[in-house]
C-alpha cells in the first residue's frame, strides 16, 4: 500500500478527524485563554484530569454526557487554581502553569490508585459510538470522515464555529480580545479585566478537560497513565500555528492529525518495517516544532499575553 | 484588589509566609491521606521516618537528591536569565547516553582519566541538546517552553530507539537496556561501606561553582541583567543573545551531569527509567530555592526526602506514592504565592 | 475664543469633588482636594509632574479609590473605585497614555464595553452611523474601519475623544492632551473642545503648559504636592503668576549662554533605517553633531525619533548611508561600540531601558562599563571598585538614596535620572544623546538635568536633545531640526523660527520629498 493509496482511503481520513478532535477542544481552550492574555501551561495536566474524571464518572454509573460535564467541571476547577494565582496576583504564568499540570496529573493518578487499587488492566466503559448522519455520510471519502463520527467530534467542530462567532461577532469577544491586547483599554471602558481573564481561563480550562475526556470516552474506552502524552504541549504549538484564530487552529489540528494518522499507517507498510517505530512516534513532536518555527515570524501574538494587569498600576 | 510593593519587608513576614505555605501543604497532604483511609499523622510520620529516620533512609535521600541538585541548578541558572528550560529531562538523558556510549568499553582508560572525560563530554552533549531550542529562540523567536518540552518526548524516543537498536545489551535477555559500564567508568563511593557515590560531592561542588559564577563573574552579572530586564540589558550593550546561548550551554551541561552521575554513580547502565522525571522535578527544586544555587542543595534534599519518604510510607500503609508529587506541586504553587506576598501587600480597592 | 463670555454665573454644578485624600505608602498624592465644575465650563488643573493631577482624575474616574472624600456627578454621589459607574454617570476620560487596542478597528475600540457583554451581535451599522455623526458634529475625522495600530498619534487621540462622546459623556477629562500634538493639531483639538462646550459639555483640562491653560480655560486650579494651593478665574491670572504658584517659589531656569560650536563629532550621511512596525525608520537623514553645541530634535512622537536614537545609541545599523564619528567610519555598530566611542546615552524610558528595577544602584551604575577595568578583569567582577564608583556618582550627582545597595525601583524618577546622568557623564563623553531627558520630572530635577547638559556642552561635548516639548527644545537648543515621518528638516539656528513655523514642519510640510527618495 503506498502513501497515495492511504491518503485516498476513507478510513485514513476518519482516523485523522478522530485524532484531531481532542486537539480541537484543547486548542480552542488554550486559544481562549491566550486571547485574553493568559498562557495556560496547565493544559497537559488538565487534559489528564479531564480524561480520568469523565471516564470515572461514566464508570461509576453516570451517563456519557454527564461524564463530559464532570470532566469539564474538573477542568474548570484546575483553571480556577491557575487563574487565582496568575490573574489577581500576576504570578509567573510559566511556573504556575507547570505547577498546575503537575498538581492535576498527580492528583489524577492518586485518585485513580485510590479508586482502583489493584487493577492491572484498567476497566472499560461503554464509550460514545459513531453516529452516521443520514445521506451526508454516504458521500465518498468526506462522508465517513466527517459525518460518521462520535457526537463529541461533531461538538468539537460546532465549537470552532461558536468560538469564532463569539470572538469576532459579540461584545464579549471584543472585550476578550481587548483584554489580551491592551487591558487598560478594557478597564477604561468600565469593564473588569480580571473578570474577563478569569472567565476565559475557566471556560478554556473546561474545554481542555473535554479534550482529555475525548480520549477516554470516544477515542478509547478506558484510562491509562501517560495517555495524554504531550498532546497538551502540541495544542500550545497549534495555537501559535493557527495565529490565535479558531479557523486556522482547526486547520492546523486536522493537518497535524492527518500526519499522525499517516505515520501510523506507513509504519505498517514495507517502508515502515525498515525504520524504527520510534522515528514515526517522534514525527508529531518534530512537526509541532517545525510549525512553531514557520509561524513564529508572521504570527500576531496578543500584545498583552503573559503581561499581568495590576489595576491602577502607577 | 491591588498589589502594593513593600519597601522593607519585616523578617517576621519573610519567614512566616513561606512557613505557612509549607504548613498548608502538610494540611492538604493530611486530608488526602485521610481520603485514602489512612491516619494522617501516621502517614506524615512514616514519610519523615522513611526520609531521615535511619542511616539507610538518609543515604537513600542523599542519593535521590544528587540528580535533583544537578537538574535544580540547571533550571535555576536558566530561569535566572529567563530562559525557560523545561527540557532538563532530555539533557539528563543526553549526559547518560554519552556516559554509556563511551563508558562501556569504547575508551579503555584508567578511572582518573576516564571519569573526568566522561563528565565533560556528557556536559557537552547536554549543552548541545539545549543549544537547539536556545538557537531557535534567539534566531526565530520560537518560545523555548514548548520546544524544550517537545524535545523531552523526542529525546526519550531517541533513547528508546538506541536501546532497542545499537545500544542494546546482548546479555540483556531482550530488555531495552544498555550494557554495563566498565569498572573504570563507575563513580566510586565516598566512604567505604556507605552507599553514597562521588556524584553527590560533585553536585555540591557544582552548586558552589554556579554560585560563584552568578555572584562574582561578568557572565553571572549579564545573566541576571538579561533575566531581570532584557530591554535594558540590550540597551546597555550586554550581548543578550550570546548570554542566552552561554546560559543554555551551562544549564544543559548541568542537567547532563545528573545523567552522568546517575549512570556512572548509581545504576551502572542506561535504561528508559533512569530518571523518574528528575528533569521536571528540577523545576520545583529551583523554584523552592528561589533560584539561589546554594539553596538548591537544601531544596533538593527536601524534595528527595519527600519522594523517598513517600515510597517507604506507601510500602507500609498503601497510600499511593503520588502523594509526594501532590505535595510538591502544592508546595510549589503556595511557595511562589508566599514569596510574592513577602514583597507585596494586597490592598483592597 | 474662550468660554468666558458664554458662561453664565448661574450655570448648574455638574461635578463636585469633596475633600479627596489619597496616599500611596508614605506619599500623599492628594491632600483634601475639593473642586467643582459647572455646566459649559472649562477648568484647567495645573501642576508640576507629581503634583497629584492624574491621581485626582483617576479617583474621579474610579480607577483609584480615595482614602477619604467623595465624588458627586450631577448631584449624585459616585460609588468609589468603579469606572463603570463614572462612565454611566456621563464622565469620559481621555488618558495621557492612550487606552486603545492596536489590533482592533476604531469602531471596535469605540464600542468596546458599550453593549452588554451577554448580548449577541455588535450592530456595527448603527455604531458606524453614530460614530460618523459624532465625527462630523465635533470635527473629529477618522475612519471607523481603520485599524488603530495604523493611526497617527493625533488620530488616536480623536478616537479616545470619540470613545467618550459615543457614551454620551457630559463631562470630559483630558489628561495632558496636547503633549503629543503639533501646534496645529492642538488648535484643532481646541476647536473640538469649543464645539463640545457649546453643546453644553463641561471639561477638565489637565496640563502644565501655561499658554494653553490661559487660552482655553475659564477657571484654573493649581495643585502642588497634592494640595490645592490656588483657584482663580483665568482672566484674573497671567502666565507669570501661574508659574510661581505652580512651583511654589521662583525657580530660576539655567541661563543659556550662546555656544561656541566646533568641529562635527558625529555625522550621518543619507542614512536610511527600516521601519519598525508602525514606527517609521529614517529616510535619507543627514545630520552633523558639533562639539560645544546642543542640537534639538523637535517632532511629534512616533516620527522617527526612536530610530534616530537607536541608531546613535548603537541598537540599529544604517541600512544605507554612513554613520561616521569625527575620525572613523563605523560599519559594525553596537551599543558597546557606541559607549566606547564616547557616546553618552540617556534613554527615553528610564524605567524600561535605562535601569533594571530590581538591580541595586551599584549594579545599575556599571551597566555599560562592567566589562572594563577596574569593574572587572578577565571575567571576574570587582564589586568593591564598582561600589566605590557608585558612591562617587551618588555624591557628585546628588542622588538621594539610602545607599548604593538600594534597589533602584525604590528611587524617585528624578534620582533615577541623576544616577543615569552620573553613569554616562562620568565617562567624559564626547557626544551626548539625551532622549526626553526630563519627561515626568519635577522642575527642580528638570533644571538640574538641563544645567548638566549645558555644562557638558560648554566643556565641548556635542549634545543631541530629543524632546516632544517644543518649549524645551527652543530654550536649550543652539540649532533645531524637525523630524517628520523619518525625514529630517534643514538646520534652523536658534531664534530663526517661531513655534508655529516649526509646527508646519512637524506636521510634515516643507520637506523636499525629492531628497527623501534620492537615496
Amino acid at each position: 500500500m503506498d502513501i497515495l493509496e492511504i491518503l485516498l482511503s476513507a478510513s485514513f481520513w476518519t482516523a485523522a478527524i478522530r485524532i484531531a478532535s481532542p486537539l480541537i477542544f484543547a486548542t480552542l481552550g488554550e486559544l481562549i485563554c491566550e486571547r485574553a492574555g493568559v498562557l495556560n501551561l496547565g493544559i497537559e495536566g488538565i487534559m489528564v484530569a479531564g480524561a480520568f474524571a469523565g471516564w470515572m464518572a461514566v464508570y461509576s454509573g453516570m451517563g456519557l454526557w454527564g461524564g463530559v460535564c464532570v470532566a469539564m467541571a474538573v477542568g474548570m476547577m484546575f483553571g480556577l487554581i491557575h487563574l487565582a494565582l496568575t490573574v489577581p496576583f500576576g504570578l509567573s504564568q510559566h511556573v504556575v502553569g507547570l505547577g498546575v499540570t503537575l498538581l492535576a496529573t498527580s492528583l489524577t493518578y492518586y485518585a485513580y490508585r485510590l479508586a482502583l487499587p489493584e487493577v492491572t488492566s484498567p476497566p472499560k466503559i461503554e464509550a460514545f459510538q459513531p453516529f452516521e448522519i443520514p445521506i451526508l455520510s454516504d458521500i465518498p471519502l468526506i462522508g465517513p470522515a466527517l459525518f460518521a463520527q462520535t457526537p463529541l467530534t461533531y461538538l468539537a467542530f460546532i465549537l470552532v464555529v461558536v468560538v469564532s462567532l463569539v470572538l469576532y461577532r459579540t461584545p464579549l469577544g471584543l472585550a476578550l480580545r481587548a483584554a489580551g491586547e491592551n487591558p487598560s483599554a478594557v478597564e477604561a471602558q468600565g469593564l473588569s479585566v480580571t473578570g474577563i481573564r478569569m472567565g476565559a481561563v475557566i471556560v478554556g480550562s473546561g474545554l481542555m478537560a473535554v479534550g482529555g475526556a475525548f480520549l477516554t470516552m470516544s477515542a478509547f474506552d478506558s484510562f491509562f497513565f501517560e495517555m495524554v502524552n504531550g498532546r497538551g504541549w502540541i495544542c500550545i504549538a497549534l495555537v501559535v500555528f493557527g495565529a490565535w484564530k479558531p479557523g486556522k487552529a482547526l486547520l492546523g489540528a486536522i493537518l497535524f492529525a492527518a500526519f499522525d494518522a499517516l505515520q501510523i499507517r506507513v509504519q505498517q507498510t514495507s517502508l515502515g518495517a525498515d525504520i524504527p517505530y520510534q522515528i514515526f512516534l517522534m514525527m508529531p513532536y518534530f512537526l509541532s516544532i517545525l510549525a512553531l518555527i514557520v509561524m513564529s515570524r508572521r504570527a500576531e501574538v496578543p500584545a498583552a499575553l503573559m503581561v499581568p494587569f495590576n489595576k491602577g498600576e502607577r | 484588589m491591588r498589589l502594593e510593593p513593600i519597601a522593607n519587608p519585616t523578617l517576621a513576614r519573610s519567614i512566616s509566609l513561606p512557613f505557612a505555605a509549607i504548613a498548608a501543604t502538610v494540611v492538604i497532604a493530611s486530608l488526602l491521606a485521610m481520603a485514602a483511609g489512612a491516619n494522617p499523622f501516621a502517614v506524615l510520620g512514616l514519610i519523615l521516618k522513611g526520609a531521615a529516620g535511619s542511616k539507610f533512609a538518609l543515604l537513600e535521600t542523599l542519593n535521590r537528591a544528587t540528580p535533583l541538585i544537578f537538574t535544580g541548578l540547571a533550571v535555576a541558572v536558566a530561569f535566572r536569565a529567563k530562559l525557560w528550560n523545561i527540557g532538563a529531562e532530555a539533557q539528563l538523558y543526553a549526559g547518560a547516553l554519552v556516559t554509556v556510549v563511551l563508558g562501556t568499553g569504547a575508551l579503555g582508560w584508567p578511572s582518573g582519566l576516564l571519569l573526568p572525560t566522561l563528565a565533560v563530554l556528557a556536559m557537552l552533549a547536554g549543552a548541545v541538546v539545549l543549544l537547539v531550542p536556545a538557537l531557535l529562540k534567539v534566531r526565530f523567536g520560537v518560545d523555548e517552553v514548548v520546544t524544550t518540552l517537545l524535545f523531552n518526548f523526542i529525546f526519550l524516543l531517541f533513547i528508546s530507539m538506541l536501546l532497542e537498536g545499537p545500544l542494546k545489551d546482548p546479555m540483556g535477555m531482550g530488555w531495552p537496556k544498555s550494557a554495563r559500564l566498565i569498572p573504570e567508568a563507575r563513580l566510586p563511593r565516598i566512604f567505604d561501606g556507605l552507599r553514597l557515590h562521588w556524584g553527590f560531592a560533585l553536585a555540591l561542588i557544582a552548586a558552589g561553582v554556579v554560585w560563584v559564577i552568578e555572584r562574582r563573574t561578568t557572565l553571572g552579572y549579564e545573566m541576571r541583567a538579561v533575566g531581570l530586564n532584557r530591554e535594558a540589558a540590550q540597551f546597555a550593550g550586554i550581548p543578550v543573545n550570546a548570554v542566552l546561548i552561554k546560559t543554555a550551554l551551562l544549564s544543559g551541561g548541568l542537567a547532563a551531569l545528573a545523567g552522568f552521575s546517575e549512570a556512572a554513580g548509581l545504576k551502572g547502565n542506561l535504561t528508559l527509567d533512569l530518571s523518574p522525571g528528575f528533569g521536571y522535578t528540577g523545576i520545583i527544586v529551583a523554584m523552592l530555592a528561589l533560584l539561589n544555587p546554594l539553596a538548591v542543595i537544601a531544596a533538593a534534599l527536601f524534595v528527595a526526602g519527600i519522594f523517598v519518604g513517600a515510597d517507604s510510607m506507601s510500602r507500609a500503609v498503601g497510600v499511593p506514592t503520588y502523594l509526594a508529587d501532590i505535595m510538591l506541586a502544592t508546595a510549589l504553587l503556595l511557595m511562589v504565592l508566599a514569596i510574592l506576598l513577602t514583597r507585596f501587600r494586597v490592598v483592597r480597592e | 475664543m474662550t468660554g468666558r463670555d458664554r458662561l453664565q454665573d448661574d450655570a448648574p454644578v455638574v461635578l463636585r469633588l469633596n475633600d479627596i485624600t489619597k496616599t500611596f505608602g508614605a506619599l500623599t498624592a492628594n491632600d483634601a482636594v475639593s473642586l467643582s465644575l459647572c455646566r459649559g465650563e472649562v477648568i484647567a488643573l495645573l501642576g508640576e509632574n507629581g503634583a497629584g493631577k492624574t491621581t485626582l482624575m483617576n479617583i474621579l474616574f474610579g480607577q483609584y479609590t480615595a482614602d477619604s472624600g467623595s465624588v458627586e456627578v450631577f448631584g449624585a454621589e459616585l460609588p468609589p473605585g468603579n469606572p463603570r459607574a463614572a462612565l454611566d454617570a456621563g464622565v469620559g476620560m481621555v488618558h495621557q497614555h492612550f487606552t486603545l487596542a492596536d489590533n482592533m478597528t476604531v469602531l471596535e475600540n469605540v464600542t468596546l464595553g458599550t453593549r452588554s457583554l451577554w448580548r449577541p451581535g455588535l450592530d456595527r451599522a448603527a455604531a458606524r452611523a453614530k460614530i460618523l455623526k459624532l465625527a462630523q458634529d465635533f470635527r473629529l475625522s477618522v475612519d471607523p474601519d481603520a485599524r488603530v495600530g495604523a493611526l497617527t498619534v493625533g488620530e488616536r487621540q480623536r478616537v479616545e475623544i470619540l470613545k467618550a462622546l459615543y457614551r454620551d459623556a457630559r463631562i470630559l477629562i483630558l489628561d495632558e492632551p496636547t503633549a503629543v500634538l503639533t501646534p496645529q493639531e492642538t488648535d484643532d483639538l481646541f476647536e473640538t473642545l469649543s464645539e463640545a462646550v457649546a453643546k453644553g459639555l463641561s471639561i477638565v483640562f489637565i496640563s502644565h503648559k501655561l499658554h494653553e491653560v490661559m487660552a482655553i480655560s475659564d477657571r484654573v486650579l493649581i495643585l502642588r504636592h497634592g494640595k490645592l494651593v490656588a483657584e482663580a478665574r483665568t482672566e484674573d491670572m497671567d502666565k507669570h503668576r501661574l508659574a510661581a504658584l505652580m512651583v511654589g517659589s521662583d525657580v530660576a531656569a539655567p541661563e543659556v549662554a550662546p555656544s561656541e560650536p566646533g568641529a562635527a563629532l558625529m555625522s550621518l550621511q543619507g542614512v536610511v533605517t527600516p521601519d519598525q512596525g508602525n514606527a517609521p525608520g529614517l529616510k535619507a537623514v543627514t545630520l552633523a553633531l558639533r562639539a560645544g553645541q546642543i542640537t534639538g530634535l523637535a517632532g511629534v512622537s512616533g516620527n522617527g525619533q526612536a530610530a534616530l536614537a537607536d541608531l546613535i545609541g548603537g541598537l540599529i545599523q544604517p541600512a544605507a548611508g554612513t554613520l561616521a564619528l569625527a575620525d572613523e567610519n563605523h560599519p559594525h555598530w553596537t551599543p558597546r561600540e557606541a559607549v566606547q566611542s564616547g557616546i553618552a546615552r540617556i534613554p527615553e524610558d528610564r524605567h524600561k531601558t535605562g535601569t533594571i528595577a530590581d538591580f541595586d544602584l551599584t549594579e545599575n551604575a556599571i551597566l555599560e562599563s562592567y566589562r572594563d577595568a577596574p569593574f572587572s578583569r578577565r571575567g571576574w567582577m570587582n564589586w568593591g571598585r564598582a561600589e566605590a564608583f557608585t558612591r562617587g556618582v551618588i555624591d557628585t550627582y546628588d542622588v538621594r538614596c539610602p545607599g548604593p545597595g538600594t534597589r533602584i525601583r525604590l528611587l524617585s524618577g528624578g534620582n533615577m535620572q541623576k544616577l543615569i546622568l552620573g553613569r554616562v557623564l562620568e565617562a567624559e563623553p564626547r557626544i551626548i544623546l539625551a532622549n526626553q531627558p526630563v519627561r515626568g520630572l519635577d522642575i527642580g530635577a528638570v533644571n538640574y538635568v538641563h544645567s548638566r547638559l549645558l555644562e557638558a556642552r560648554d566643556n565641548g561635548a556635542a549634545v543631541l536633545l530629543i524632546s516632544e516639548d517644543l518649549d524645551e527644545i527652543m530654550t536649550l537648543s543652539d540649532v533645531i531640526h524637525v523630524i517628520s515621518e523619518g525625514r529630517l528638516s534643514p538646520e534652523f539656528p536658534r531664534g530663526t523660527m517661531t513655534p508655529a513655523e516649526l509646527g508646519v514642519w512637524m506636521a510634515g510640510h516643507g520637506f523636499d520629498d525629492e531628497v527623501a527618495h534620492a537615496s
